[in-house]
């Protein structure tokens, strides 16, 4: 599984991506986590509000900050 | 209901008579902290109610299909006003608006209100200037988006995109899923776990602009800056606006300074020109959009929204 935190490096991104890695090692999953600050890669994505989440290149998320227990549900579908 | 809380906070907690400039700035520091959280979390709370119902993707699809001799841009400009967002989405939804096909001055429309008039600024706002200055200035407000973007949808400035914008701009868009239907009981949850994270990550600021207003308020004596800034100094309103510039205060700190400044003489079209300035026209906003237009671009746009703001300035020390 691929896990994405779009965007551009703000408070609330680093807080999502803080959530994420204790989401992830929580669950004891296999996940790759990546960040993605580029503006263009965002865009093409399809993103128009930050912070958002894809999971293996799909939009879970945007527009807000979510906590480790929802990150996990959406890990868990 | 909070003026009588603050009386006895001050009269019977810390034992400062009301009248002294002490017992003045703490009456006036709890008070206003009182009604103003009372504002925030409720206009807050409306607005993400507004807003789980209208997500950008539902917006982007109302403008997209509607052409009407500027009422697009008025659509466009409200619904900036009405739509909350953290200012380092600007850019994806900038572009995002563009390639969904809405002309660049709606889009346009749309991002200079945002900032703008937001939901913070407004419930500090009404909680420190009262009901008519507020109307007065969403309404302002959100006009001034409305005929800075239609002025310059007027003048083709789609070339002075940045190339990879334009390049991108062409391509089709993949529409995202329809939003799941959900009842209000549903939504509350979330709506109300995202009002409290935004009440937590303003209300430090709206805590140093009250302790700031508050301190000037219980010290400065009244009529203060009349001596300098006079409401026919012609000079007071773009002097403001330029010095607004450089500065990038969480928007919603500054209101209670201003009222400070206000009622110790600062006329108020001279201090909204200001307060306008910062949170419409910040250099770091500038150096980000620098990603997505060309300088040239980036001057027209910026220049239009300064002489707007000062024309509200001039506006405002008319009416009031």
């Amino acid at each position: 599984m691929k896990v994405q935190i779009l965007g551009t490096g703000c408070k609330k991104c680093k807080e999502f991506y803080e959530n994420a890695e204790v989401a992830i090692r929580e669950l004891n999953v296999d996940c790759e986590l990546e960040k993605i600050e580029s503006i263009e890669e965002i865009v093409s994505m399809g993103v128009m509000v930050t912070p958002a989440l894809a999971v293996d290149g799909k939009i879970q998320s945007t527009g807000k900050v979510l906590t480790v227990a929802q990150i996990k549900e959406v890990l868990e579908r | 209901m909070f003026e009588k809380v603050a009386d006895i906070i001050v009269r019977d907690l810390f034992h400062l008579g009301l009248q002294s400039s002490w017992g003045k700035t703490f009456h006036f520091f709890i008070y206003d902290t009182l009604k103003i959280s009372f504002l925030l979390v409720f206009i807050i709370l409306l607005m993400g109610v507004v807003n789980s119902y209208f997500p950008v993707e539902r917006i982007r699809r109302f403008l997209n299909g509607r052409k009407l001799w500027g009422i697009e841009n008025f659509l466009a400009s409200t619904l900036g006003a009405l739509t909350p967002f953290c200012s380092c989405s600007s850019i994806p939804l900038f572009i995002g608006f563009l390639k969904g096909g809405i002309p660049l001055g709606v889009t346009l429309s749309f991002l200079i209100t945002s900032p703008l008039v937001n939901e913070v600024a407004l419930a500090i706002f009404w909680g420190i200037f009262g009901t008519k200055v507020t109307v007065v200035y969403a309404v302002s407000g959100i006009l001034l988006g409305t005929i800075v973007g239609r002025l310059l949808g007027f003048l083709n400035l789609d070339r002075y995109l940045q190339d990879w914008v334009q390049e991108l701009v062409k391509q089709k868009i993949q529409d995202s899923a329809e939003d799941a239907k959900k009842t209000l009981k549903e939504r509350l949850p979330e709506i109300w776990q995202e009002a409290m994270s935004v009440f937590k990550r303003v209300f430090p600021y709206v805590l140093l602009g009250l302790s700031i207003g508050a301190v000037i308020h219980g010290h400065v004596p009244a009529g203060y800056f009349e001596q300098y800034i006079t409401r026919d100094n012609m000079f007071a309103v773009p002097v403001a606006t330029l010095l607004a510039v450089p500065m990038y205060a969480n928007a919603t700190g500054i209101i209670p300074v201003v009222q400070s400044l206000v009622s110790k003489g600062i006329p108020l079209g001279t201090a909204l020109a200001f307060m306008m300035g910062v949170v419409g026209l910040s250099l770091p906003e500038a150096l980000l959009l620098k990603k997505v237009m060309k300088i040239k671009l980036i001057v027209i746009y910026f220049g239009t929204v300064a002489c707007a703001i000062m024309l509200i300035g001039f506006l405002f020390n008319i009416l009031f």
